[in-house]
Parts: structure tokens; sequence; C-alpha cells
């Protein structure tokens, strides 16, 4: 029997902080400083997704770069010398928040609030009549909604619909600048757009941007109760390839399904199967 | 497959390693989306996919080459491609020779299946044959899967050898990288079969004939177990005609709606002495039953194990409380063996699977702590030290094969509802990707792909010279029954081909139109080849 | 073709015949058998440009009819066509006329008449105020207006090296009279020589970059001839977009065979097969001249083993930026990449590229023919050989200006007859201002470095005591406002908050610690952004704030 063996890894040496660690070549500064149990804040980094190093929350200082650089992408280099908590980086990460607070409702994005908090990051300081995306909700269908209002324009949902995962690509970034957005073609309804409802972008949105229909309901009439909420993992009842599915239920109703992402049957994914056909058997109730 | 019956690899190995992957009358994309997944990684990574499918379906748009052969003609195409392997010298020489058997006979069997012959016979140009086998003969981790294309035929069980004997001819099996992927169609077939809910095994494929494996079981369960072969579904509902087979007990299944021929199957239905129907719906069968068992999800509301087209077998756990009277498929067994005469006991699942891993070796290894800690095991896993075979039939690439796996000649048999002047368009069903089955799962859900679901397919071709709309209505007539159904046009369809879905039986009932036809050796009936004519209603 | 869902909407047939003549016939599927090709995403961008010039906008139904063409996902496509601002997605009139309303124009007093668009600054800034119209048609129009400038202000001056044959006023079109006056005698040498001699001529002649990195060009080709990933890229960047900057248009319009010529020896010397030359969409002349070269040196058989396109863009600043160029070559949004990993390494396809400026490439003839260590011998120490300037705004004799690196700003501003400046613009909006006191610094990389400013892409815009420089900080900082790609949060927003803080100062109206702010947007753009134009695009304004004081109360 052939096995094709690949070549063994080198192992590359580094400083973060101070602190020499070793790691594969190819790892990123992040999974360094995660080996030394030194996690950077993160929005547009999905641990399924090839990164786009857009959301430059992740920046740290690496001696002798000209400017910072993206953690969540940049490859560890033998030698290397990383600060993730200079004054340079902090005041990045700050800004950064401010510059999303200000411009984005996060309020549904709780990664994104703890890092305003834990940056002391002060959003209000453009003054109320700076400029913020705003729009209205778009509720073009029974499975889930779009609220652009809080999107960051990380980009996941974007690449897990298409080559990351899903390869639909039923949506994209449109326009340029500001004005830049995530869009279907010539932003018609997703009724009308190549969605085939899979969920996955909702999976790996950060700020609640998408959100499943249940969910949206019942926060918008109060009765969403996350405090109380289990989650129970099972596999899905409908085709035989096995998925993982996570039962999100609130008061005996599912009220979300999501799949593990360190499942490597679905890495997160499922179909729209998976994702929301479970009504059938709270009908019965 | 050559024993126990699986997928010989992983979706791992497909997605990480296989160089050619054919998918044979299998529309994956829409039928096994995550699946498709892995396959995707595997093309974008740089693997050549091949897709063989009357219809040029959402899965055959990815592929590098689309073959679009008639319905029915799998095996003159798999034949043809074994003789170009053969003739161009592609033939894994050495391991034919060590691992196979019947090998002569086999190449006697495709020799009158030249690229033109195959040619006229599927409707598939030659020149494509030719690449399709000269990407097979010098892959080397080829990936063959299929699905319903290939097992719904009135000869299903040669289809499916037709394209195992491919694979022996280049060594695509037992290897890692390499192998065979039926894709089960329901989350559980797989484990139905592997829990010896098929006529001829026991638990862990288990012969039913074979004394010294029944002795084992006889023993355990302080019974005695009948010494052959029970009867497929179609048997059943043969005997059932016979008058040989009076009381049916119906667990999580709606032959009502899911049989071909539905007149005949509810008459026959109708006519039994005792129908007991054990299901979370009422379904159409539960109607005409005697007796109705309100049972739980199994998914969402017990606890147990399935199994996956890739043979993990994993677990499954309650969410929800089940609602009114109904109760876990063990829980009513065991109260019916109790009301029979037998106490079983507390029913735990866990229980049942513990015996289960004392009378199958192959999963003897997975406790539900394993099953939980890994995410899931594959069979065969024989000991609590043992992680689960990613590939089977490693052993045909051993030095001495003790087992060689057979060459099976097998011969083309066209679709058994023939075509002709009163019926000249070949219709072919299908699952749309937002359903399921008979749709009593997925109608639970508005989802917004639902829209037209229901609706005929046909070329603009042949809609023009039937004389049909875009959008308008038709009435579309076998030899066994009428239905009337939207009409949609599709140009992945070429003139002659028809398509409708099997999931929205309440809104068209396509299986008034299929035809019994089945299998003699596995039992599945002919859902992909009806001949029918349309016409339109105003 | 992967699963897509398409368009609905048809192409009409004028837009069909316009799509499929850049696309050719189709790919042959029957019903039979089909073949999935996404091998032709790179033609969507001229597909769409194609459909533009036929009818003056991309309906839904040109839009569906590429993307059913080439294998693209509608959505995809629709965020391409709408990235460029020359890309019109909502019908318009044929006949289109863009303003220029930039830097250099508005001290011309430029205005949009109604109906016209404002437009970022067209590469016309000697002869502002400009302007660019579309006609679409079957015979589509671009025109360049005024259509001629003022003529070059050292024509008929010797001692010229890069505008050598434009002061002798040689035919741009005729390649005989090229090589009459010594075209191509640079690339036989460098053939005589082979790609490894070629390359240590380059590398010791210490040649920067012109296009406003100053990367060396030597070692930038040495790089990519050592790559073992095949097959290797040449690109021309002739997107020059950075406002003020006309220098490469002068170039490819009056001297094309020269560009054709140099592509030539880089391709040489990196061993690449294919080149592209990138050109800004409002250059019509500059395509012409420079398709019409490519033709007739083909026709001679001065390209034997190399092959060079011609790819024109769409409206957009950020595109000039090396790796957007390549995103938007292979048909996606003009999104630059993040580096590492360097064209070098991973370019355009994903393969080795050297991406060079214009006035780049025509400095390796030079080189070429006179050597490296002759050329070196040129200029100062770090800086070597000449260098051409855009003079613009108040200035008797605006235009390009060739000088050996070294002449101070003075000597320049003198040459151009520029009466007592208030101020002046370095390098474009990208680049700093800096005040009178500043007159004497030599234009070196050397010198501005060390005063903190930077020659850019070689723009000099003069401003005197009547401009209004608040005005021209408000215009920077719409103009990256703009032109913002839109992928990173520094730059997409921060470019937002910069101008909202100026218009509050302009106006009077500022919080008060809005200098602060300022500059701390400043920092963390430049820390933060991914690529060049966020890192610059408070430059200017923090120049003017610290050099020029223009908000000191
Ligand atoms: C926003 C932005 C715009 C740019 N525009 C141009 C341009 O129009 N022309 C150009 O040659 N370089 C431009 N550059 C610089 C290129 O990225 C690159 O450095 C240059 O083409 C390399 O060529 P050189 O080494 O010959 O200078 C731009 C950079 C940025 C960040
Ligand atoms: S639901 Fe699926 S197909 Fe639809 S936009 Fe999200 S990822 Fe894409
Ligand atoms: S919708 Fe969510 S996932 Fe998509 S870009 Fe916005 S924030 Fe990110
Ligand atoms: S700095 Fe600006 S232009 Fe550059 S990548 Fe970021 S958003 Fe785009
Ligand atoms: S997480 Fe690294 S840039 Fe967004
Ligand atoms: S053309 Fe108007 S500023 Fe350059």
């Amino acid at each position: 029997m052939s096995v094709l063996l690949a070549a063994p890894k080198k192992m590359i040496e580094l400083t973060v902080d101070g602190e020499v660690v070793r790691v594969f070549e190819g790892s990123t500064i992040l999974d360094a400083c995660r080996m030394l149990g030194n996690e950077q804040p993160t929005l547009c980094y999905g641990d399924t997704l090839t990164p786009v190093n857009v959301c430059r929350v992740c920046v740290v200082e690496v001696e002798g770069a000209r400017t910072l650089v993206p953690s969540c992408s940049r490859k560890v280099e033998a030698g290397m010398v990383v600060l993730t908590d200079s004054e340079r980086v902090r005041t990045s990460r700050r800004l950064v928040m401010e510059l999303l607070g200000s411009s984005v409702d996060l309020s549904t994005a709780p990664d994104a609030l703890a890092y305003i908090e834990q940056y002391d990051a002060k959003p209000d300081r453009f003054g109320p009549d700076a400029a913020t995306v705003v729009q209205d909700v778009k509720v073009d269908n029974d499975l889930y909604v779009r609220d652009y209002s809080k999107c960051i324009l990380c980009y996941k949902c974007v690449s897990a619909c298409g080559e990351d995962h899903q390869n639909t690509f039923a949506i994209a970034v449109a326009g340029r600048g500001f004005d830049a957005h995530i869009s279907t073609e010539l932003d018609v309804t997703l009724p009308e757009s190549a969605c085939v409802y899979c969920g996955n972008c909702i999976a790996v949105c950060p700020t609640g941007a998408l959100m499943s229909v249940p969910e949206y309901e019942k926060r918008q009439a109060g009765t969403w109760d996350a405090e109380n909420e289990t989650v129970v993992s099972t596999v899905c009842p409908y085709c035989g390839v096995g998925c993982n599915l996570e039962l999100h239920v609130q008061d005996n109703e599912i009220v979300n399904v999501t799949s593990p992402h360190d499942h490597d049957v679905t890495e997160g994914n499922l179909c729209i199967k998976g994702r929301f056909g479970y009504q059938y058997v709270q009908n019965r109730r | 497959m050559f024993g126990a019956g699986g997928g010989t690899s992983s979706y791992e190995e497909l997605r990480e390693t296989a160089d050619l992957i054919i998918l044979w009358g299998s529309n994956a994309r829409d039928a096994h989306p995550i699946f498709f997944h892995h396959l995707l990684k595997a093309v974008h990574r740089g693997a050549k996919l091949y897709v063989v499918d009357p219809r040029r379906t959402a899965s055959a748009q990815w592929a590098d080459l689309w073959l679009g052969l008639d319905v029915g003609t799998d095996i003159p195409l798999a034949n043809a491609i074994a003789r170009e392997v053969i003739t161009a010298g592609l033939v894994n020489e050495e391991f034919v020779a060590r691992a196979t058997t019947c090998y002569d006979a086999y190449r006697e069997s495709v020799e009158p299946w030249t690229l033109d012959e195959a040619e006229r016979v599927t409707g598939v140009p030659a020149d494509a044959i030719r690449e399709l086998a000269h990407a097979w003969g010098n892959s080397r981790y080829p990936q063959m899967c299929w699905t319903l294309g290939i097992t719904e035929h009135h000869n299903a069980v040669d289809n499916v050898l037709a394209l195992i004997n491919l694979s022996l001819l280049v060594g695509g099996v037992g290897r890692h990288g390499t192998g065979l992927q039926p894709l089960r169609g329901q989350n559980n077939v797989q484990g139905g079969g592997d829990m010896g809910a098929i006529p001829n095994k026991l638990p862990g494929f288990q012969d039913v004939e074979d004394d010294a494996l029944r002795a084992k079981f006889d023993a355990a369960w302080g019974v005695t177990i009948p010494p052959k072969y029970g009867l497929h579904m179609t048997d059943m509902f043969e005997a059932i005609e016979e008058g040989t087979f009076s009381a049916l007990y119906v667990i999580g299944e709606n032959p009502a709606q899911s049989e071909a021929d539905q007149t005949r199957a509810r008459k026959l239905l109708s006519s039994l002495d005792c129908l007991v129907v054990q299901d979370i719906f009422r379904t159409k069968t539960a109607e005409m039953a005697d007796v109705v068992l309100p049972a739980s999800a199994s998914w969402a509301e017990t606890e147990g194990t399935v199994t996956s087209s890739e043979r993990r077998v994993q677990r499954v756990r309650k969410a929800l409380e089940p609602p009114g009277d109904a109760r876990d498929d063990v829980a009513i067994v065991y109260e019916l063996a109790q009301r029979l005469g037998v106490d079983l006991g507390s029913p735990r699942p866990e229980d049942v699977w513990n015996e289960v891993r004392t009378l199958s070796p192959m999963h003897a290894g997975m406790s539900y702590k394993r099953l939980e800690e890994l995410g899931g095991i594959q069979w065969p896993c024989w000991d609590e030290t043992h992680p689960g075979d990613q590939f089977l039939h490693g052993r045909l690439w051993d030095n001495v094969v003790k087992n060689p796996a057979p060459f099976t000649p097998v011969k083309h048999s066209p679709p058994v509802d023939v075509l002709d002047a009163e019926f000249p368009l070949r219709l072919t069903t299908g699952r749309r990707l937002e359903s399921f089955n008979t749709g009593v799962q997925t109608g639970g859900f508005s989802s917004p792909l639902h829209v037209g679901g229901e609706a005929l397919l046909v070329s603009p071709e042949d809609g023009a010279r039937y004389g049909l709309r875009d959008g308008g209505r038709a009435l579309v007539t076998s030899r066994r029954g009428a239905v009337e159904a939207p009409v949609a046009f599709d140009n992945n369809l070429r003139p002659g081909l028809a398509f409708m879905s099997l999931h929205f039986p309440d809104l068209v009932e396509v299986n008034v139109l299929t035809i019994d036809a089945t299998d003699p050796k596995s039992g599945t009936a002919e859902f992909k080849a009806t001949a029918i004519r349309v016409e339109a209603i105003a | 073709m992967p699963d897509l869902r398409l368009l609905n909407a048809e192409p009409s047939d004028a837009e069909r015949i316009a799509i499929d003549a850049v696309l050719g016939a189709g790919n042959g599927a029957n019903n039979r058998t089909a073949r999935d090709d996404r091998t032709k995403r790179h033609l969507l961008l001229p597909a769409l440009r194609a459909a533009q010039q036929r009818v003056g906008w991309v309906s839904e139904g040109a839009l569906g009819y590429a993307s059913r063409r080439l294998a693209v996902p509608p959505a995809e496509a629709y965020g391409v066509a709408s990235f460029y601002a020359l890309i019109a997605l909502e019908e318009q009139p044929a006949d289109v006329t863009h303003v220029c309303t930039d830097l250099s124009c508005m001290l011309k007093g430029a205005t949009v008449p109604e109906g016209a668009h404002p437009s970022p600054c067209l590469g016309l800034c000697e002869r502002a105020p400009a302007s660019y119209r579309t006609i679409a048609g079957e015979q589509p129009v671009e025109e360049q207006i005024p259509a001629v400038g003022p003529p070059l202000p050292q024509a008929g001056q010797s001692g010229l090296r890069l505008l050598r044959r434009i002061a002798a006023g040689v035919d741009p079109e005729s390649i005989d009279a090229y090589i009459q006056t010594g075209g191509f005698e640079s690339l036989r040498h460098a053939r005589e020589l082979g790609p490894e001699a070629v390359l240590r001529e380059v590398t010791e002649s210490r040649l920067l970059g012109r296009g406003g990195a100053a990367f060396p060009t030597g070692v930038k080709w040495e790089a990519v001839a050592k790559q073992q990933a095949l097959p290797h890229y040449i690109v021309c960047n002739a997107d020059e977009s950075e406002p003020g900057t006309f220098k490469d248009r002068v170039l490819m319009e009056q001297d094309p065979f020269a560009l054709i010529e140099s592509m030539a020896i880089a391709a040489l010397a990196t061993g690449s097969s294919h080149g592209f030359i990138y050109v800004r969409a409002e250059y019509p002349l500059a395509h012409r001249r420079l398709q019409n070269a490519i033709d007739l040196a083909r026709s001679r058989g001065f390209l034997e083993g190399f092959d060079i396109e011609l790819r024109i863009g769409a409206g957009a600043y950020v595109c000039g930026e090396e790796t957007a160029l390549f995103q938007s070559i292979e048909g996606f949004r003009g999104e630059p990449r993040n580096k590492p990993p360097f064209p070098v390494e991973v370019g355009l396809f994903g393969k080795p590229t050297a991406v060079n400026n214009v006035e780049t490439l025509f400095n390796v003839l030079e080189v070429v023919t006179d050597g490296g260590e002759a050329f070196s011998g040129i200029g100062t120490k770090d800086s070597t050989g000449t260098r051409l300037f855009c003079l613009s705004g108040a200035v008797a004799r605006p235009g390009l200006y060739e000088l050996p690196f070294g002449a101070t700003l003075r000597e320049l501003l003198d040459l151009a007859g520029a009466e007592r400046p208030k101020a002046v613009l370095l390098g474009g909006a990208a680049g700093a201002f800096v005040g009178p006191d500043l007159l004497d610094i030599r234009l070196t990389y050397e010198d501005t470095r060390e005063a903190g400013v930077t020659l850019g892409s070689g723009v000099v815009i003069v401003y005197d005591e009547s401009a209004d420089l608040v005005g021209a900080l408000l215009r920077i900082a719409e103009f990256f406002r703009d032109e913002s790609c839109g992928q990173c949060v520094p730059c997409r927003v921060g470019t937002v908050r910069q101008e909202e803080a100026l218009k509050r100062l302009a106006a009077g109206r500022a919080h008060e610690d809005e200098l602060q702010t300022l500059a701390e947007l400043a920092q963390v753009m430049q820390d933060a952004s991914i690529c060049g134009l966020g890192q610059t695009a408070a430059n200017a304004v923090a120049s003017a704030i610290v050099n020029l004081k223009v908000f000191a109360a």
C-alpha cells in the first residue's frame, strides 16, 4: 500500500510579549498567541474560513515592520518579535472599535461589545452626526432576516456562501468604500436570488445581522431567553450524510439549529433541511 | 459489497486525496448537500469530477465532463468504459491477478461494448466515453459514488455490480483515498442494515442462514430464530396478493405514498387483516391502520445511535419532550413485548446498544462514551482500543488475498416500461434540495424553495412539441394511471426526458404513474424509468 | 458551469453582440455532454466594459449574459460591476461627460454643468480644467477634453532622456520612425546580453520604482526570475490615477513603442512569457496608440515568445495598487490583498509577477543602453537617473518636466514659472504639502524622506496666495472617502470620519479635540489599513495641519 507522506513540518520559534513560543511553520501569529493562552480580539477571523483580514481589530506590532500586522492571517517567521499589547496596538484596536461602534449597531454582537469594553473605546466621540449604515431590516422570507444596520462587513457570510463552504455565491460585497455592503445580484430579495437557505452565513455572522426568524421574532416580542437556553447535539434526521446538529432549545421549543465547527463532517455547515427543517416536530405539539 | 454493505471509504479521503470522482446517477448537490461540500473541496484542490446522469443536474454543472446517458443504460456505459480501459492497457493487472476472480469471464462479457455500440445505446458520444475511461484508467485515487439513479431500477443490483467491476479493474478499492461510496438517502438506512433490518442478515451483517451465528443470537435472546431469509417489502406485497401474508407492522414508513404503482399498493394494504403503524405523523398509511402507535421523533426526542453513509455511528439525543401520548420506539417495543407476555425490564437505549455490542463484533468497541469523545466511529470497530476503519477491504492489498473479490459480468436489460408511440416520453424522478422523500417532514417548514416543486419539468423543445406552456398545467399519463401537474420548462433536460420530484404527493401523486417492476435481488422499484405521454390542460 | 442561478433577463441583441465580440463563441455544450469552465473570469471586466460602451450602461440582461458566458455567479458579477465608477448599473444617456473637480482643475475654476458627472483627476492636469466624454454606440466615442494640451515645456531641448523622442516630435504611431530614432536597440542589446546580465545591469543601476513606493527594480526582477512556479508575469501599472499625475499618459501617448520595448526586456529578464498593461479607462488615446504599437511590434517580430495584452480599467484609483490591479485583471473586485505574500511570489493569477510603473520601465531602456553603472552616475547616490515631474496649478508653463535627481524644488518651480507659491503639494493626494520654507529641498528620495514628505508619483501642484487650501483638503478627504475600496475598517470608516471632522473645522463647528481626533485617525489609518490607500489617506491633511498650520486658531 502506498500512502504519500507530507514532508514533516518545520518548527518556528518566535517571541510574543517576551515569551518564547515554538509553532509549526505555516501557523499564524494568532495561532502562536493561542499556544500561549494569549487570546487576541478577532471579528472577521473564522475558525473554518480563509482569513480575509479586513476588520483589523487583531493587529499586533512586529518588530521591524513599518505598520501593524493582522495576527489572524500573518504567518510566523523565525525570530519574529511580536507585541500584542503595546500602546500602538491598543490605540489601533480602540479606534477600530470606535469606528465600528460609531457606524454600526452592535447591540447583538457580544464579541464586539466585549472589545469596546476591553479597550475602553468611546464610539460616541465622533458626535451624533457621524454617518452610520442604519437601514431597514430585510424580512423577505420565513427562514431568516438580514439586518445590515448591524453589519460590520466582515466578509464571513460571503466566504461561507462562497468557495470556503457552500459555493452558492448568492451574496457578495457590492459598492465601494463606505457604501460597500453585502448584496445579492442587483440587490434582489432572497427569494429572487440564488440563495438556497443553508444558513451557513448565519452560522458565521458575528453580529446578529443575520438571524433566524424565530430568534428575530422572539427578540422583537421580548421573549428571547438566552439565559435558559439548552443546547443538545444530535444527528440530522434527513439524508444519510450524518451531519451533527446542535439543537438550541428554549422552553421545549427549538429556536435555532447549528452544527459544531470542529466536527469534520460539517465544519459547522448544514443544508436547508438540517438548519430549518425541524419545524415538523414542533407542528405536532 | 463483498460481505458487509457500506461505503468503502470516507468523506475525508474523498476530500483530501481522491484525484478523480465519478458521481453516477447521483445529484448529491441537492440530495446530499454536505457530502457535496467535501466533494467541492476536492474539486477546488484539483480533483477531476465526472458526472453520469440523464439530466444535467446541479451536480453535473460542476463537472469536468457530464455524460447525459439515456435512462436505464448504465450497464452498457459501464461495460464500454471497462472495455476501453482494457483495450487501452490501463487495467491494474497486478491487482486483478492477485485480488480478484472471474476476470476472464468479465472481459469477455464487455467485449461487445465498443465505444460506438455504447454510443448507439446510451446516446453518449463515443469521445466522451473514451475520455472518462482514460481518466478512470489513469487515476491513482478514483472514487465511485452513486445513489438512487443507479438503484431505483428493476436491475438495481446489476447496476451496482457494473460499477464495482469498474473499481476492481483499476484497483479502486481497499486503499486509502480510493473507494466506492453508495450515498444513503436517509439518516439511518445504513444503520437499519447494520442492525439487521434486512431480510437476510442479523445485526452486524451476520447471515441468518449461518447456523453458528444464529445460535449465538438464539442463546442470547432465548428464542429460536427461523433459519431462513425473510421477505423484502416487495415480496411482502406479493405475499399479501397471494394471501399468505395478513398482518403488517410498519415503523416509520409511508408505503401508501412511497411505493411505486400506488393504486395497487393501497389496495393491498387495505386487504390486510391487521395493519399496525408506528409513526410520528398521521401518514396516509397510518390513516389506513387498525392500530396507530404514536412515536417520538428519533433524532430530537429520544436517545440512540444512527449510522451515516460513511459507516459512522453517531449519537442522537433527546432535546424535547415528545407531545401527547407519543413514546420513544424502544419504550413502545418493550411495552408490546410486555403485552405479549415477555418482560424485558425497563428500557434504556444505552442498554440496548450494549447488547448490540456483545452480539455484533463490528460494533463491539463503540461504547456511548467513545462515540461521544470521538464524534462518532466508523465501523468496523472491534474493541475499545480500535479507532474504527476509515476504509474497508484493505485485505485486498495483502500479499496473499484470502477472499478475493469476484468480477460479476452483468447484462444490459432496458427499462421494463418501454417507450412507444403512445408513451413517448421518459419520466424520471428525483429529489430536490429542500425537500425529502414524501415530504411529510419537509412539508412542515415554510421554505421559499418549495415553490413549484411539484411541477413536471420538460425541455422547452418537448414543451413546444406537445403544446405545453411554461407555467401551465398538463395531464401526465402512464400505463398505470394519470395525474395532473403544473409544467415548468427546464433547459437542463434534453428532448425526450421529463422529470418530477416525489416530495409533494398531496399535490401530485407521481407514484400513480411509476411502475412497480422491482429488482429481484434488492427489492427496489424502478422509480427512475416510466414511460409517459403529456397533454396540455387548458 | 457551477450550479449558478442566473438572472432571468435576456440581453438585447446589441449587448449580446458587443459581449460576444470580447468573449468569442460559446463552449459547445449540448444535451449529452457539457463542461464546467471557470477559467475565463478574467474577461469579466472587458465584457462589462463592452456592454457599457455599446449601450451606455450595464443592464440586468447584459450582466446576466456576461455571468452566464463566464460562469461567474451573478452576485459576484454585480459586486464587480458596482465597484467601478465608470460602469453604470442604471440606465443613463448614451452621451456622458465626466468633469474633473479635482485639485488642479479646482484651481482653474472647474464647474460641473447640469447633467454632467463630477470626476476625480483625469490625468489632464496640465490642461485644466479638463473633462472626459463617452458616447455609447456601435462606434463608441471616448474623448479627452481639451483634446490637446500645452506643448511639452522642454520641447526641442537636448539632454533629455525619457522625453527625448517626445521632445523631438517623433511620430508615435510609426514603428519606422521609432526604429530610426534608436528604437528596439535596447531590446536587441538585451537579447545579446541574456537575462542574467540584464538583471545585473538593472541591479547595478540602482533604479528605484517611479510608481510611488520607490522599490529597487533590480531586486524585484531578480526575485521573480528565481521563482520556481510558472508562468511568470510582467505587468505594467499604467493606472495612473494619483491626483495631479499625468506623466505616464504623456509617455504612452507620445512614445508608446518604448513601453512595449521595455516590457519585452522585462519579460526577458524575469523569464515571463506574458505581459499585461493595465491602463486607466480615461486614457483613450493611450489605448489606441499602445494597441497600435503592440500590433506593429508583434508583426515585425519584436515580441517573439512574449505576448502583451492591454487591459483597461473602469474608474477606480485603488486599482493602481498592485495587488488590487491583479484582482481587477482577474475579474474580481479591486480589493488589495494583504502582503506578504508579495507579488514576486504570489502575484497575478497567483503566479510570480513583476509589476512596474510606466516611467520605471522607460528607465530600463536607458539602463540597458548605457549600462547600469553609467546610469547610476546620473542623479545622486541614492536617487539615480532622471525624474519626471507633473507641474500644474499656479504655474506659467504647466506640463511634464524631466530633471536629473538632485535639482531643488525651487529650480523646478522657476523652470515652470511659479510666482511666490503659498504652498506646494508634492506627490499628489497621497503626498504632502510643503510651505515656502521648504522650497530649497532637493528633489531626491533621501532628501524628501528626511523632510517627512514624498516625491510619490512626481506630482507638483502649486498653490498661490489666492488658493483655497481648506477647500483642497476637503477635496482630498472626499477623494479618499470615494476611492476607498471599503474592505478594511480603518480606511472605510476612517476616511469618512476624517472628512466629517474637516467639514466641521471648515465650518467653524469643530469639536474641542478635533485636531487630536484627526491625528489619531491618521496614526491608525497608517498603522492598521491593508494597503497604501488607507495608509496615506491622512498624509496630506496631516502635513497641511503641521507644515502649513491650516487650522491654527
Ligand atoms: C492606492 C494606490 C494607488 C497606486 N496607483 C499607482 C499607479 O497608478 N501607478 C503606479 O505605477 N503605481 C501605483 N501605485 C503603486 C503600486 O502599488 C506599485 O508600487 C507600483 O506599481 C510598483 O511599480 P514601480 O516599482 O515601478 O514603482 C499605487 C499604490 C497605491 C497604494
Ligand atoms: S443561506 Fe446559504 S445560500 Fe443563502 S446566502 Fe446564506 S450561505 Fe448563501
Ligand atoms: S452580515 Fe454578518 S457575516 Fe456578513 S459581513 Fe455582515 S457582519 Fe459579517
Ligand atoms: S486601506 Fe482602504 S483601499 Fe486599502 S484595502 Fe483598506 S479599505 Fe481598501
Ligand atoms: S480578525 Fe484579523 S483582521 Fe479581522
Ligand atoms: S485632470 Fe483635473 S486635477 Fe488632474
